[in-house]
């Protein structure tokens, strides 16, 4: 398999992580899915995931969540460890193909395009889109070349005056072209944790995706990194969707629209993150964020 | 876990310190709205000097609401109910002040020596708006907030009695024009209970907040 920009190396499990085994263990219960309730439906989505199930082996991770992606929104996804949000963020760009065992049912659209249509490709599909991942985990190349692989390989350049553009825009978007512009052959792996998550939101976005998936991408950083990345966040939202893994309720009270709530496989609840944060429908969505369980 | 539980812990002492100022404040109420009818020199003093505990109270209560906003960032209803104690804290207080306001004007009554007028009864009045007080720091000790609605209902038969007394004092200093100290102050004492009943509606309406997560406004 080829190695794209949003493949990074921890993008190809193949065997089952822990979180994955948590997941499957707890899914033992399950037997008919829970209603969600709230607003897990927008007017103008730009993803659609409808009756969605995964499986690994014969256990069941995730059961029928069906929710929209809106444009220009930040969708936040929390709950316990174990309950399916970071196996559901997987689904929207097929990143659970990488596991042998696992097996997803239902119906996700992009623009209205089933992606798991036997005729999609999963190469262009993920830089349409793109990942970032819990820890910083840019390629053994110079910064330069960490932003120029994607658009080389998807073919969007022709010339080098355009590539450089594109390097410039997307650091510059990424909030960390003034830090690297004097340094940009020096290896990716020589920056701060912080520099290398926005490297790698740069190298995301610089394929110019329609959305962009976050998992915990600050859970390694420091408050001051964690705050410029969110920063960035709420920046980019006015160009992509994004969603967001978090297991910082503050995180997802300050940089989503909508918060969705997760329980073991289940979509609890979906609305807007200051009514989820301040009177939230479900019992079990208060008992969690409010700390009673968890 | 030791985070979780020093939160639990300091959200029971918060709604404890409430309940306390709660059960101060009315009692003061109850007090002063009985010397309306049976002045009594050392109670009144004893109410208009002893207000410092209510506001060090008051003080006390803020910090630790600011302390727990500032350390454990709560959200949903544990959010809902620190903001309903900082707005029911203020209300307190100020009630804690009517109580006041109403001893000083006994005392101020009381220096004119009147025993040829009859004493205004306010005592309706006072039984009403003791009962929208104390429904109104019952529906926050179980949160119940029908139990809170009812006090909006109260409102209006207070404000009613405030109206009726502004035209009776009226008749009154035209027929004794010579005092209109002494009536004034008498219709002050109106005043000052129909505030009582505002802020218990107040309260009410932070308690519905608390309860539902609704902004509930009586007007």
């Amino acid at each position: 398999m080829e190695l794209t920009a949003n493949h990074a190396s921890n993008a190809f499990p193949t065997m089952l992580s822990e979180e994955m085994l948590e997941e499957a263990e707890q899914s033992k219960t399950l037997a008919t899915a829970r209603k969600t309730v709230g607003t897990p439906f927008v007017d103008t989505p730009r993803m659609t995931c409808r009756d969605i199930q995964v499986f690994y082996g014969d256990k069941q991770a995730i059961n029928k969540m069906s929710i929209d992606v809106a444009s220009n929104e930040v969708l936040a996804m929390i709950g316990p460890s174990g309950c399916g949000k970071s196996t559901f963020l997987r689904c929207l760009n097929r990143m659970n193909d990488t596991v042998l065992s696992c097996r997803v049912t239902g119906e996700v659209k992009l623009d209205g395009t089933d992606i798991y249509h036997p005729s999609v490709d999963v190469v262009p599909l993920r830089a349409r889109v793109g990942m970032v991942f819990q820890k910083p985990n840019p390629f053994p190349k110079s910064i330069y070349d960490n932003i120029a692989y994607g658009p080389k390989i998807h073919g969007l350049t022709k010339n080098k005056d355009e590539l450089d553009e594109i390097i410039e825009t997307s650091l510059i978007r990424a909030g960390l072209w003034d830090e690297v512009k004097d340094r940009l052959q020096d290896p990716g792996t020589g920056l701060s944790g912080g520099q290398q998550q926005r490297l790698c939101i740069a190298r995301t976005i610089a394929v110019s995706p329609e959305v962009i998936l976050m998992d915990e991408p600050c859970s390694a950083l420091d408050p001051i990194a964690t705050a410029r990345v969110e920063e960035l966040i709420a920046e980019l939202r006015t160009q992509f969707s994004i969603v967001i893994v978090t297991h910082s309720m503050q995180q997802a009270a300050r940089v989503s629209q909508r918060t969705a709530y997760f329980h073991l496989g289940d979509l609890i609840e979906v609305g807007a993150t200051e009514k989820v944060f301040t009177n939230p429908l479900h019992q079990l969505t208060e008992d969690y964020i409010t700390g009673r369980f968890g | 876990m030791d985070h979780h539980f020093t939160f639990t812990h300091e959200l029971n002492k918060l709604n404890k310190k409430l309940l306390h100022l709660s059960s101060i404040v009315e009692e003061k109420i109850r007090v002063s709205t009985a010397l309306i009818a049976s002045y009594d020199s050392k109670l009144t003093q004893a109410i208009i000097n002893s207000d410092y505990e209510v506001d060090d109270l008051e003080v006390e209560i803020e910090e630790d609401c600011l302390k727990i906003l500032a350390l454990h960032q709560p959200v949903a209803r544990d959010l809902r109910f620190i903001i309903a104690v900082i707005k029911i804290n203020n209300e307190m207080e100020r009630i804690a002040d009517m109580a006041v306001n109403i001893a000083m004007r006994v005392d101020n009554i009381a220096k004119f020596n009147r025993s040829d007028v009859d004493l205004y009864d306010f005592s309706p009045m006072s039984k009403k708006v003791i009962g929208m007080l104390k429904k109104s720091i019952d529906s926050l000790i179980n949160r119940d907030s029908a139990l809170a609605k009812t006090v909006f209902l109260d409102d209006d038969f207070v404000d009613d009695f405030r109206n009726q007394c502004y035209e009776d004092i009226k008749l009154r200093i035209k027929g004794d024009p010579e005092h209109p100290g002494y009536h004034i102050n008498t219709y002050l004492l109106a005043r000052h209970l129909e505030r009582i009943g505002d802020r218990a509606v107040n309260i009410a309406e932070e308690v519905v907040y608390l309860v539902e997560g609704t902004i509930t406004r009586f007007n």
